[in-house]
């Protein structure tokens, strides 16, 4: 299973993320940060849809995305 | 439960703090990319960099390199003297459009043309965006910015200025490409045309560009997604992406005379 996490005191709500994903699991959040940011996340129940793809991170500005990979057997 | 590896992470070049950029600004993205490049190159702690006055004059507080501040369109002057005094060190230029094409044209011709053994990286978001959006020498025809309210007229304000185009064809330059920061593809390719620009000097081959089409939301007047849109729609058409110039690829130096042993000479 892959899965994101976003740092929300990083994120500047720009929503560029949510226009990459091939799943269109990325939305805003109703969640502000100290800034002031209206944050994006990935709802709970669709985490599982992430393949890991990493698009999201490659064109946030702001490193406020991690993205996790399950380990391939073997390896 | 799997155990899991990390498919993306901040580097760790990037010093851990927010930036001051205004939301979807691409410089954030332009300065992980140089970060990425200069670690797996390995040059890190090899690093000269040397920054310009615009909204990246606080590239310093973002890379962890030694770093030091060029006065405004100077950069490529102040690079060439890093160089040739320390010619160990990788030594590279981060400037903005206002900043390269406008008040710096003769520095970066200059050494360009000289084949200095430096590395550009040019940000090109078509406005003055540090000092609130006035027009630079890349605004588009019809872009309206706070000094030309009623949009760039041809007439008035001629073309826009294709750097690449000119840099490219330079007799120093080895290595001048135009990438952009609007999309996920188009960011790989632009990680990869810095890592080219890059490494023409490593080689001592010569001068090394790499412009990166780019979104300033704030002065454009618009959120990022449609920033983006503009880049896609409007940028690329006027400033095509692709190599300008590539020594490696013609298999020759720049610098015919002298040929590639540069790098030795004290
Ligand atoms: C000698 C001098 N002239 C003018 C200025 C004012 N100034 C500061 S930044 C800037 C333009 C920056 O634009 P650009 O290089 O495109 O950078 P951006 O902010 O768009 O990334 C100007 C004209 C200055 N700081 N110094
Ligand atoms: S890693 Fe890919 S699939 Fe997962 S949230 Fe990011 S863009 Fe979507
Ligand atoms: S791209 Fe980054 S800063 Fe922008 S909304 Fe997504 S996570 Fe936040
Ligand atoms: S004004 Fe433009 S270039 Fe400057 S930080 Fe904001 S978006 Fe970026
Ligand atoms: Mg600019």
């Amino acid at each position: 299973m892959a899965r994101v996490e976003f740092r929300d005191e990083r994120c500047k709500g720009c929503l560029l993320c949510t226009t990459v994903c091939p799943k269109e699991i990325i939305c805003q959040s109703a969640r502000f940060n100290k800034q002031g940011y209206k944050v994006a996340e990935v709802k709970e129940d669709d985490m599982d849809k992430c393949t890991g793809c990493a698009s999201c991170a490659l064109i946030c500005p702001d490193l406020a995305i991690t993205v996790y990979r399950e380990k391939k057997e073997g390896k | 439960m799997s155990a899991e590896q990390i498919a993306f992470k901040a580097p760790e070049i990037m010093i851990d703090r927010a930036t001051h950029y205004c939301p979807g600004c691409h410089h954030g993205i332009a300065h992980r990319l140089v970060g990425e490049v200069l670690t797996e190159m390995g040059l890190v702690d090899d690093t000269l960099c040397v920054g310009s006055i615009g909204c990246s004059v606080f590239i310093y507080n973002y890379l962890n390199v030694d770093a030091v501040e060029a006065p405004h369109g100077r950069a490529p002057a102040v690079a060439t003297g890093l160089k040739r005094s320390r010619k160990d060190k990788f030594v590279f230029t981060y400037q903005g459009d206002g900043d390269l094409a406008s008040i710096g044209m003769a520095e970066i011709v200059h050494a360009a043309n000289r084949g200095e053994r430096i590395s550009v990286v040019f940000v090109n978001n078509t406005v003055y965006g540090m000092t609130g959006g006035q027009m630079a020498p890349t605004t588009l025809i019809g872009q309206k910015t706070t000094t030309c309210p009623a949009g760039r007229c041809l007439d008035r304000e001629g073309a826009p200025i294709r750097m690449s185009e000119i840099i490219g064809g330079l007799g120093g330059t080895a290595y001048c490409e135009r990438a952009s920061l609007d999309s996920v593809k188009n960011i790989r390719r632009a990680k990869k045309a810095i890592r080219k620009a890059f490494e023409v000097q490593q080689q001592g081959i010569g001068f090394g560009f790499v412009e990166l089409l780019s979104g300033c939301p704030t002065n454009w007047r618009m959120d990022a997604v449609a920033a983006n849109k503009r880049i896609t729609e409007e940028m690329i058409p006027y400033f095509p992406l692709g190599v300008y110039k590539d020594v490696t690829a013609e298999g020759g130096c720049a610098c015919t005379e002298h040929g590639t042993d540069s790098k030795e000479d004290k």
